[in-house]
Order: C-alpha cells, then sequence, then structure tokens
C-alpha cells in the first residue's frame, strides 16, 4: 500500500514540476498546485497509515485508544490545503490580470519589470 | 499579575498587536485619514510592546510560553531568545520609519487598494516567524508574510508591478511548496514538530538519506526566501517596481526572515558541520555575494541596484554560517541588524531621491548635492555604511565575519567578501555620481522640497547606523550572546523542557509516529 501512496506522490511532484516548466503562466500555476498537493499527501503518508478508526476518545476514558490514527497530520493537512487554495486563488487571479493588462500569458514575453533601468533596453522611466 | 501572565502576555504582543491593528485599518477602509493616524499611533505601540519583550529576554535570557496548555510537542510554542527579539525589536523601529515615510509617500489610491491593513498583516507575519517554536507554525508565518507582500507589491496595479508579482509568486510559492514537504518528511522521521523536541531527537537519529534530502529541501525553501545564488531571480525581477515604501519595508525584512530561519534551522535541528552542508553554504555564500555584486554594477534605476546588492549582502550573512564558529555567528547576527537598518534606509533614500528628482533612472538624474545637500549627507551615511567603511556599522559587520572566515580557515571566503566590498563602494560611487554629483539632464528652477515626514525617518535611521557604528561595543556583545542560544541548543530545550532535559533525551509521553 505504502508504494501505492509514494507513486501518487511521485506522479503529482512529477507531473507538477513538468507544468512548472512551461512557459505558459496558467500552466505553472497549475503546476504548483499540483506540487502542493503533493506535499499534502506526502504529509498524510508521513504520519503513517495504518488505522482508519477515527482519532475520536472514547466515552469514559481519558485518553486516545492504541488502534486510533494520528490526527496531527490531519490538521496539518488541512491548514496546508487552506493555505494552497488561498495562494492558488491569488495566483489564477494575478494571472488573469496580467492577461489583461500585460496582454500575453508567456512568461518570456512579460518584461514590464526588466525595462526599468535595464542596461539593455533603451531606458523609458514606466512608473 | 503572575509571572507567567505577564510572559504570556509579552511575547504575544509583537504578533497581537499588529494583527489588530490590521483588523482596525480594515474596518477603517473608507475613511483613510482615521487609518493613518491609527497606523502611526499603533506602529508606536509596536515599538514599545517589543521593547516590553527586549527587556524581559535581557532579564530572562529566554521566554517561552505554549499556547493553550498544552504541553512543549503537542501544542504550538512561542519562544523569544536574543536572536528573535534583536530581530522583533528591529522590525517594529522600521515598521514605524517606514510608517512615517508612507505619510507622504503613499497615493491615496494605494490606501484606498488596502495598503494598511496589508502592511500590518506582514508586519504580523515577519513578527510570528521570528518568535514561533513550531516548524509548521513557521510555515504559516510564511505564507502569511507571503500572500500580504504579493498585495502590498500589486497594489498600485501598473504593468512593471503585475509583470513583477507574477514573478515573485511563482518563485516563492515554489519555495513554500519545498518549505511543506520537507516539514512532512521532517515529521515523519522523527514524530514532532516543536524546535525544542526536533533539537532533541534528531542528533539521535542517523543521518539517512532521507533526513539528508529533507535538509537540502529546508536549504532550498529559505534560500528562495532569503534570495540566495541560484535562487534570487525572483527579487531583483519585482522590488524595484513596488512603491517606496513597500519596496523599503520588502528589502529590510522579507530576505531577512529567511535568512533567520536557515540559521535556526541549520543550528538547533541540523549541525551545518555535518554531511557536506557546511561547504555547500560556503560556496552559495560566496557565489551570492559576486553575481549579487556583479548584477548591480550594470544596473542604472536606484532600486534595482540596491535590490542586487540585497542579495550580495546575504551572502555575508550565510558566510557566518557557513564558517560556524561563535564569532562567526556572532558576526553574521550583527550583519542582520545592521544591513536591515542599512538596506531599507538606502530605499527610503532612493524614494527622496525619485521626489527631489523626479526619476529613479540614474541616467536622467543627477544635481541633488547643489538643490538638496542634506539628502547627499543623509545618503553618505547608509551607503558607505554599506560598503564596509569605518567607522560606520558596515565596518564591524564585515570586520567580524571576514576575521572570522579568516580564523575559521576559509580565506578563500574572506576574499570574496572583500572584493565583493570593493565593489559595493563601486555601485554606492555610482549613484552618488550620477544622482548628486553630475549636472542634472533636465534643469529645475524650482528644486522639489522633500517633505519632513520623508527626511525624518530616513535620519533617524541613520542615525542608528552612526550609533552602531561608533558604540559597537555593546551591539557586539549583544550578538555574541545571541550566538550562544544558537551554538548550544541545550539552553534552547532547557528553555522549554525545563533545566533537566537534555539532548538525546526522548520524551516519555511521545508517541510513536
Amino acid at each position: 500500500m505504502t508504494f501505492v501512496y509514494a507513486a501518487t506522490i511521485a506522479i503529482l511532484a512529477g507531473a507538477g514540476i513538468y507544468m512548472i516548466l512551461a512557459q505558459n503562466v496558467v500552466r505553472i500555476v497549475m503546476g504548483v498546485a499540483l506540487l502542493a498537493a503533493s506535499a499534502n499527501v506526502l504529509i498524510f503518508l508521513s504520519g503513517r497509515l495504518g488505522s482508519v478508526s477515527p482519532p475520536i476518545i472514547p466515552e469514559g476514558t481519558d485518553v486516545l485508544a492504541q488502534t486510533a490514527a494520528n490526527p496531527l497530520p490531519q490538521a496539518l493537512v488541512l491548514t496546508a490545503i487552506v493555505i494552497g487554495f488561498a495562494l492558488t486563488a491569488f495566483g489564477v487571479a494575478l494571472v488573469y490580470k496580467a492577461y489583461r493588462s500585460l496582454g500575453t500569458l508567456d512568461a518570456s514575453a512579460m518584461h514590464d519589470a526588466e525595462d526599468m533601468g535595464s542596461p539593455f533596453t533603451p531606458s523609458q522611466a514606466k512608473q | 499579575m503572575t509571572e507567567s501572565t505577564y510572559n504570556l502576555l509579552v511575547l504575544v504582543f509583537p504578533v497581537l498587536v499588529p494583527l489588530t491593528l490590521a483588523a482596525i485599518t480594515a474596518v477603517l477602509w473608507r475613511a483613510p485619514a482615521a487609518q493613518r493616524a491609527v497606523s502611526i499611533i499603533g506602529l508606536g505601540v509596536i515599538v514599545g510592546v517589543s521593547g516590553l519583550l527586549t527587556m524581559a529576554v535581557l532579564q530572562y535570557d529566554i521566554l517561552a510560553v505554549e499556547f493553550g496548555s498544552w504541553a512543549v510537542p503537542f501544542g504550538i510554542s512561542f519562544v523569544a531568545d536574543r536572536l528573535a527579539v534583536a530581530l522583533v525589536m528591529i522590525t517594529a523601529i522600521l515598521a514605524l520609519c517606514v510608517g512615517i515615510f508612507s505619510l507622504r509617500d503613499m497615493r491615496q489610491t494605494h490606501i484606498r487598494g488596502g495598503f494598511y491593513p496589508l502592511f500590518f498583516g506582514m508586519i504580523t507575519g515577519v513578527n510570528g516567524a521570528f518568535l514561533t517554536g513550531d516548524i509548521f507554525n513557521l510555515y504559516v508565518w510564511f505564507e502569511v508574510m507571503l500572500i500580504t507582500s504579493l498585495g502590498l507589491l500589486v497594489i498600485g496595479r501598473t504593468k512593471a508591478q503585475i509583470d513583477g508579482a507574477i514573478k515573485y509568486a511563482l518563485l516563492n510559492l515554489f519555495g513554500t511548496v519545498l518549505f511543506l514537504m520537507a516539514v512532512g518528511l521532517l515529521y515523519g522521521a522523527t514524530g514532532t514538530l516543536a524546535f525544542a523536541d526536533l533539537a532533541r531527537i534528531l542528533p539521535t537519529l542517523e543521518p539517512t538519506p532521507g533526513l539528508v534530502a529533507t535538509a537540502i529541501l529546508f536549504l532550498c525553501a529559505f534560500g528562495i526566501k532569503a534570495g540566495v545564488f541560484p535562487l534570487f531571480f525572483w527579487l531583483p525581477a519585482s522590488y524595484h517596481t513596488a512603491p517606496f515604501t513597500i519596496s523599503a519595508i520588502f528589502a529590510g525584512l522579507l530576505t531577512k526572515v529567511g535568512v533567520y530561519a536557515v540559521f535556526r534551522v541549520f543550528t538547533l535541528l541540523f549541525a551545518v558541520e555535518a554531511s557536506g552542508i557546511r561547504e555547500i553554504v560556503a560556496v552559495v555564500a560566496a557565489l551570492t555575494m559576486v553575481t549579487g555584486v556583479f548584477g548591480a554594477a550594470v544596473q542604472w534605476n536606484i532600486r534595482r541596484i540596491l535590490s542586487f546588492h540585497i542579495i550580495s549582502q546575504i551572502g555575508y550573512m550565510l558566510m557566518g554560517l557557513a564558517v560556524a564558529t561563535p564569532l562567526a555567528i556572532a558576526g553574521a547576527i550583527f550583519y542582520i541588524v545592521h544591513h536591515i537598518i542599512v538596506k531599507a534606509n538606502l530605499f527610503l533614500l532612493a524614494g527622496a531621491i525619485r521626489h527631489a528628482s523626479g526619476t529613479d533612472d540614474l541616467k536622467k538624474s543627477g544635481g541633488l548635492l547643489k538643490s538638496h545637500p542634506w539628502l547627499a549627507v543623509l545618503f553618505v551615511i547608509p551607503a558607505l555604511s554599506l560598503a564596509g567603511l569605518p567607522p560606520l556599522s558596515g565596518f564591524w559587520a564585515k570586520f567580524l565575519v571576514v576575521d572570522a572566515s579568516f580564523k575559521g580557515d576559509m580565506a578563500w571566503l574572506a576574499a570574496a567578501a572583500l572584493f565583493t566590498g570593493l565593489l559595493t563602494l563601486y555601485s554606492m560611487t555610482k549613484i552618488w555620481m550620477e544622482a548628486f554629483w553630475k549636472e542634472p539632464g533636465i534643469e529645475r528652477s524650482q528644486p522639489r522640497k522633500i517633505p519632513f515626514a520623508m527626511t525624518a525617518p530616513i535620519a533617524v535611521l541613520g542615525a542608528i547606523t552612526l550609533t552602531i557604528g561608533f558604540y559597537a561595543e555593546p551591539f557586539v556583545q549583544f550578538a555574541e550572546q545571541a550566538s550562544i542560544t544558537l551554538l548550544e541548543p541545550d539552553v534552547y530545550i532547557a528553555a522549554i523542557f525545563g533545566a533537566e532535559a537534555q539532548v538525546g533525551e526522548a520524551t516519555a509521553l511521545r508517541s510513536e509516529p
């Protein structure tokens, strides 16, 4: 079973990195999202997947049963998903705004910041 | 009020106060004047509470609190040692200076775009990152910092800002994913996330390939954040596009949080000496210094020159970590504090230069020495300090790290540092010649006056630079004491678990992962 999870992480991370290497910024954002997904599965696997019983303290006792699943990775993954969602949403909005105002999605065609004070192009103070 | 309640409050205030201010300024969204007033008062309060925390740490050496009464390995703790508290204090002073500068620099559209809530959100993230005692919590503060800084970067919505923000966002997102993966692997190997607990358990573990990979992932993730060679490309692509206030606070703080995280993780958790990491850090430090300063040499935009200099200065800080003797670590801590002040001041000066001459392109500016002689004096202080000329703060900072690397048998690293210092002087001279000395391209009949709200913070930061330069002794002593908690994890562990706990002693309570 561990192999299946490890293979999933590898495939997700590989696909993510492949997408990040693209020129198109939409693909790059998707690639980062995929990579973040693989990181989430990695945390989950790091917390050891063995037990399927929920980490709830049974009535009448004070401690978690030995067979219960580890609740910490779930908390971590949940936090990471929320943060990743916010950042991906921002990334998509930013890319959309870039498409509207720069007129391109090609990362190498975006050079408005580079042009400021660059020694290689006729310098124009674009502020 | 009992002592522990007091400790809890002073430790939490540097995070809680900016968070509250972010909320208040967000409520006052439609009232820019009220936002300004609240911000300036609030920044004063942040300086006050940071001062209280500094005094408490000077008294007790190290303070720690656990939230929600969860015992250490389970709950999240905040820890303030001398390094953290120095950075919190300098952040507060810098935020106040930059806040005053923003009164005249930020336009109405920027404030309506949410400048103040985002600004305080960023301060929250920075202080949280400095104070946290938990590696996953550090990740969360990094993300708070990242999302607010992204908002600040695109606040003017110009083409250049959006272009810069895309590069900033994508590379930093990649970096935080690497950080998250490293945290996951570390948790898998140790079953804990608290720094103090990790510092006890990691030395007992065999250096498996998994752990080495974790260390390298941490190095890459923090390296992207700190802007080291070859991961710095987002920095000169974005910093010069933001408004001056914002680029000043970015330049002062953001990369230094990455440096702080490198120092924390590679002193407390992983030993730098082990498994070739020291060699990697040394080579990276040298290349960071040299590439940064060469990058600066060809640029003509003041802030792009300064952005490349941030990179080369990060190299000096990593140099301290590479040498890893107590003197070197102390030198690096001194360097971080000096650098935050000087670099932010130079960005503020770039704003003043732009205000006075109407451009930040060095080819077009000029003549400021005649029209604004005081600005020239204020520029010379941080510029020469950055280059490391005595008796300014940069001289002592460079002296400490270079001296340490000679003593630590790393003379080649010292040579690279001295060479970089020379080229830094070249870049500073270039700004001086082009902006102040030469005849202006377009003659102005009426020189524009620089408002007091702009000169005052520049003068205050310049005065701090001079103070550190002339009274370096107490600052060096403080840095030496701060390096003790970094180099001796036992001190840090004892502060959390009590005096009897030591490295390698596993907690009975800790559940098997």
